[in-house]
C-alpha cells in the first residue's frame, strides 16, 4: 500500500498541474508495460467492483487477494485497486493485472492463489482463468485484444474500469479537472466556450437528441439574477444503465462537467437528481464532491479565479415520470412530481421559477472531454448530424451482457453480432428493443441502419437513453407490448387524461389479446388510440408510451393476428394460449414429469406412455424442463 | 415524547430531531429529504411522525399526504428487517424473472408488496435496478443477486439469518 497524496487547496491551474505530476508515477504500472516501481509497488490488481461484478462475487476476490498478498508478504508491493464498471459484465468477476496487463474472467475466491503464483511471481499468465475467443477458443492474455472491446471507442468511458472511483488523484494524473482550469482561464470569453460546445454537435443524450449547446444558449440568454443547472440522473428506463455505471466508476467527470457548464451558462448553483436505486451512485458522487470542494475545484473562488459554484445531490423517492424535466424540478421543489405545460420552458422559468438547464449524466460527463480537446475533435467521430460516441447498454439474449461505447452511426448488426456476441443457446434474433418503454422493437431487416437519432425515430424507435434489450425467437412481442405498456400504466402521473386513462385502455385490450379474449378490429383500434395518445398527452411519458405498441404491430402484425384469430401465441409465451401434451411415441414412462407436476395433472403406468390432464394443468411448464432427455413433452 | 399510532404502537417522535437538525438550513425543498431521513429512522412513515413534520415544515398534512403516496419509495405500514426487491424491468423480464417472482411469493408466503408475519422480509417489485447484465435479478436491502434460478432462492434467503 501506498501511501495517499495529501489534498490540498489548489489556488491555480499551476498548483493542479503540480498535483498532477504529483499522482502519475501511481499509474505508471497502469500505462507502460517496462514501467519501474514506485514506492516499492510493483504490481496493480485491477478489480471490478461495480453493482454488476460485486452480485458476481467481486467482493469475494478483493477479500481473498488481500489475504493471500499478506500471507505472502507482498502486501506492500502489490496494490489492489477497486475499479468502477470495466464494461464486460457478462465476465464478471473480472480483474486485470498490471504491469503484464494480464485480463481473468469468471474468478472464484479458490482461483486467487494460484494467480499471485503464477502471474504476480512468476509473470505468467495462467490460461484457464483467461477469457477464451467464442470462435476459436483461443485464449486471449490482454483484453483489448477481445471483440467485445476492439470494436469499441471509449472516449466517454476512457476513466471507467482504469481508475479508483474514491481517488480524486487518479482522476487529476488522467488530465481530471484541466478542461475546468482551461475554461476558467477564458472565464471572460465564455461564449468562445459556448461556441466549442455547439460546435461538438453534441445532442442530449437523455433521449430527445436536443442540440446541448443550443439549450445552453437559450438559458444563458435568459433573464434573471439567479440561474440553476440540474443533473438528470434518475435513470428510470428499464433496461439502461450506462449513468449509473459513469457515476459509480468516473464521478469526477460529471462534477467536472457540471461545473463547466454552470461556468458557461452562467450558474452558480447545480443539482443532481440520482434515484435512491443507485445507492453506490449516490456514495461515490457525495464523497467526489467533498473531495473537489477541500481541493477548491468546487465550491467558493475555484482554483483562486473568484468564481464559485455548487453541487447538491437530491435522492429521487421512486417515479419514473420525474425523467421528464418538469416533473423532476416539481420533485426537487418537495412536490409531487407531476409535470407542466411548457412553454415557458425551464430555460426561462425552472426550479423555483428561475431559469434552469437540465441534462442527463452522458451529455454532462461528455463536456470535460469537448472543452479540453475541442468541439471539432468530438466532431470527428460519429455521422453528419449525430456526433460523438453514444454508451449502449446491451442486455436481454445476447452472449455479451455489459456496457459499449461505440462511434454513432455504427450498424445495430455490428453492435449486436458484433460486440454482443450475438444471440445466446444459439437461437434466432427475433428483434432489440430500443430506448425503453418510450422506444420501439427493431426487427431484422432494420439492424443495417446506422444508429443516429433520426434514422431510429424514422424507423419507429428512438434513442432513449441507449438501453438495448435483445431478444430471440421465445420472446412474444406482443406480451412484451403488453409488459411495457404496464409499466407506463403504473408510472403515468394520472395528470392528463390521454396518457391516464388510454394507457389504461390499451392496456385492456392488450391483455385481453394475450388472453385469448382478443377480437376483429382490436389492432386498429390499438392503433387509433396509439395516436391520439401521442398527440394529445402533456409530457414526453404519454406522447412516446404508444411507441412499443406501434412498432410491434407494424413489424410483428402477424403475431397480434395469430392471437386474434387463430388463438394461438406463436413464440409459445402466453399461458392462456398454450396447451401441453405429451407425445406417445417418444414418451417412456420414466415418471419424471408426474414428480415435478405441482398439480398432480399427470397419469400413467411405470413404462408406459403417460397423459396429461388438460383440467388440472396449470401450463406451469415445468414438465417440459422435466423431460429434457426425451422431448415427449410438447406446448402448442 | 411519544405519540400513539393507530395500532397501538408508539411512535418515538424524538426521533426526527436529528433529521430537522440535518435539513434546517435548506430553504426549499427539504420535505422530500426529511421524508427519506424519516423513513431511515421508522422504517416507514407512521401518521404522528407525518403530522410532526406538517407543523415543523409548516406544510399542510394534505400536501405531505400527496408527496407520500406519489412516490414509489415511501410507506406508510411497517416494512420487515430485510427488503427484496425483485427486478421486472425489460431484460429481466425476457429472462424469465416472472418466475422469480413467483417463487419469492410461495416461499414467503406473501403477495408483492406484503411483509411476513415474522416481520423478517418485505417483498416488493421494482422496474429495474440497473444490473440489467445478469437478469433475472433481485435486490436484499443493498445487495444485488444476480443470474437467479427459481431453486437458488431459498439459499439466498435462508443467508439472512434475522
Amino acid at each position: 500500500m501506498t501511501s495517499s497524496i495529501p489534498l490540498t487547496r489548489l489556488n491555480n491551474a499551476e498548483d493542479l498541474e503540480a498535483l498532477k505530476q504529483k499522482a502519475l508515477p501511481r499509474l505508471s504500472l497502469r500505462k507502460d508495460p517496462d514501467a519501474k516501481p514506485y514506492e516499492g509497488v510493483t504490481h496493480n490488481i485491477l478489480i471490478c467492483c461495480d453493482t454488476g461484478c460485486t452480485s458476481s462475487g467481486a467482493r469475494g476476490i478483493v477479500d481473498a487477494f488481500e489475504k493471500d498478498l499478506a500471507a505472502k508478504g507482498l502486501e506492500k508491493s502489490v496494490e489492489v485497486v477497486v475499479i468502477g464498471c470495466h464494461g464486460f459484465c457478462e465476465m464478471g468477476p473480472l480483474i486485470v493485472v498490471y504491469p503484464n496487463d494480464v485480463y481473468y474472467v469468471h474468478l472464484k475466491p479458490e482461483d486467487i492463489p494460484e494467480i499471485v503464483e503464477e502471474t504476480i511471481k512468476g509473470g505468467k499468465p495462467v490460461e484457464k482463468f483467461l477469457y477464451h475467443d467464442r470462435e476459436t477458443l483461443k485464449p486471449i492474455v490482454h483484453y483489448k485484444e477481445i471483440e467485445f472491446y476492439a470494436q469499441q471507442n471509449r472516449i466517454l468511458l476512457t476513466n471507467c474500469g482504469q481508475l479508483h472511483p474514491e481517488r480524486v488523484t487518479e482522476y487529476i494524473a488522467n488530465d481530471g479537472y484541466k478542461a475546468l482550469a482551461k475554461a476558467l482561464s477564458m472565464k471572460d470569453k465564455t461564449d468562445q466556450l459556448l461556441e466549442e460546445v455547439k460546435l461538438s454537435g453534441l445532442r442530449g443524450r437523455g433521449g430527445g437528441g436536443f442540440p446541448t449547446g443550443r439549450k445552453w444558449e437559450l438559458c444563458r440568454n435568459a433573464e434573471g439574477d439567479k440561474k440553476y443547472i440540474i443533473c438528470n440522473a434518475d435513470e428510470g428506463d428499464p433496461g439502461a444503465f450506462m449513468d449509473r455505471s459513469l457515476m459509480e466508476g468516473d464521478p469526477h467527470r460529471l462534477v467536472e462537467g457540471m461545473t463547466i457548464g454552470g461556468l458557461i451558462i452562467g450558474a452558480n448553483e447545480g443539482y443532481i437528481y440520482c434515484r435512491a436505486e443507485y445507492p453506490l451512485a449516490i456514495r461515490r458522487l457525495k464523497l467526489a464532491i467533498s473531495q473537489a470542494e477541500e481541493l477548491g475545484v468546487l465550491g467558493d473562488n475555484i482554483l483562486g479565479s473568484g468564481w464559485n459554484f455548487h453541487l447538491h445531490i437530491k435522492e429521487g423517492a421512486g417515479a419514473f415520470v420525474c425523467g421528464e424535466e418538469t416533473a423532476l424540478i416539481h420533485s426537487i421543489e418537495g412536490k409531487r412530481g407531476m409535470p407542466t405545460a411548457r412553454p415557458p420552458f425551464p430555460a426561462i422559468s425552472g426550479l423555483w421559477g428561475k431559469p434552469t438547464n437540465n441534462n442527463n449524466v452522458e451529455t454532462w460527463a461528455n463536456i470535460p472531454g469537448i472543452i479540453l480537446k475541442g468541439g471539432a475533435w468530438y466532431a470527428s467521430y460519429g455521422t453528419e448530424k449525430s456526433k460523438g460516441t453514444k454508451v449502449f447498454a446491451l442486455t436481454g439474449k445476447v452472449r455479451n451482457t455489459g456496457l459499449a461505447e461505440v462511434p454513432m452511426g455504427m450498424t445495430m448488426r455490428e453492435i449486436i453480432f458484433g460486440i454482443a456476441g450475438g444471440i445466446q443457446n444459439d437461437k434466432k434474433f427475433k428483434a432489440v428493443q430500443i430506448g425503453g418503454p418510450s422506444g420501439g422493437c427493431l426487427p431484422d431487416s432494420m439492424l443495417d441502419r446506422p444508429v443516429d437519432y433520426d434514422s431510429l425515430i424514422e424507423a419507429g424507435a428512438m434513442m432513449g437513453s441507449g438501453g438495448l434489450v435483445v431478444v430471440d425467437e421465445d420472446t412474444c412481442m406482443v406480451d412484451l407490448a403488453r409488459f411495457f405498456l404496464s409499466f407506463t400504466r403504473d408510472e403515468s402521473c394520472g395528470k392528463c387524461t390521454p396518457c391516464r386513462e388510454g394507457s389504461t385502455r390499451m392496456l385492456n385490450i392488450l391483455t385481453n389479446i394475450t388472453t385469448g379474449k382478443g377480437k376483429p378490429g382490436d389492432i386498429e383500434l390499438l392503433e387509433e388510440l396509439a395516436r391520439n395518445i401521442k398527440l394529445a398527452s402533456l409530457c414526453g411519458l404519454g406522447q412516446t408510451c404508444p411507441n412499443p405498441i406501434l412498432s410491434t404491430i407494424k413489424y410483428f402484425r402477424h403475431e397480434y393476428e395469430a392471437h386474434i384469430f387463430e388463438k394461438k401465441c406463436p413464440a409459445h409465451q402466453c399461458v392462456d394460449l398454450l396447451t401441453y401434451w405429451i407425445d406417445v411415441e417418444k414418451c417412456v414412462g420414466c415418471g419424471a414429469c408426474v414428480k415435478v407436476c405441482p398439480v398432480n395433472a399427470i397419469d400413467g403406468n411405470k413404462k408406459e406412455p403417460h397423459i396429461i390432464d388438460i383440467m388440472k394443468c396449470i401450463k406451469c411448464g415445468s414438465c417440459i424442463d422435466a423431460c429434457r432427455k426425451y422431448k415427449a413433452v410438447t406446448r402448442k | 415524547m411519544g405519540s400513539t399510532q393507530d395500532s397501538g404502537q408508539t411512535v418515538d417522535l424524538a426521533k426526527l430531531e436529528p433529521v430537522f437538525d440535518k435539513y434546517k438550513d435548506m430553504a426549499n425543498g427539504s420535505l422530500i429529504p426529511v421524508l427519506q431521513g424519516a423513513q431511515d429512522a421508522f422504517g416507514f412513515l407512521p401518521i404522528p411522525a407525518l403530522q410532526a413534520i406538517a407543523k415543523r415544515l409548516n406544510v399542510p398534512i394534505s400536501q405531505i399526504y400527496g408527496v407520500v403516496t406519489f412516490y414509489a419509495q415511501f410507506r406508510l405500514t411497517p416494512r420487515g428487517r430485510h427488503v427484496i426487491r425483485s427486478c421486472q424491468g425489460t431484460a429481466c423480464h425476457v429472462r424469465n424473472s416472472a418466475r422469480i417472482l413467483e417463487t419469492l411469493k410461495n416461499t414467503l408466503g406473501v403477495t408483492a408488496g406484503g411483509t411476513t408475519e415474522d416481520l423478517k422480509f418485505t417483498l416488493e417489485t421494482v422496474a429495474c435496478i440497473g444490473a440489467c447484465s445478469l437478469a433475472p435479478v433481485m435486490m436484499i436491502d443493498t445487495d444485488a443477486h444476480g443470474r437467479l434460478r427459481p431453486e437458488r432462492i431459498p439459499k439466498i434467503l435462508d443467508s439472512y439469518s434475522n
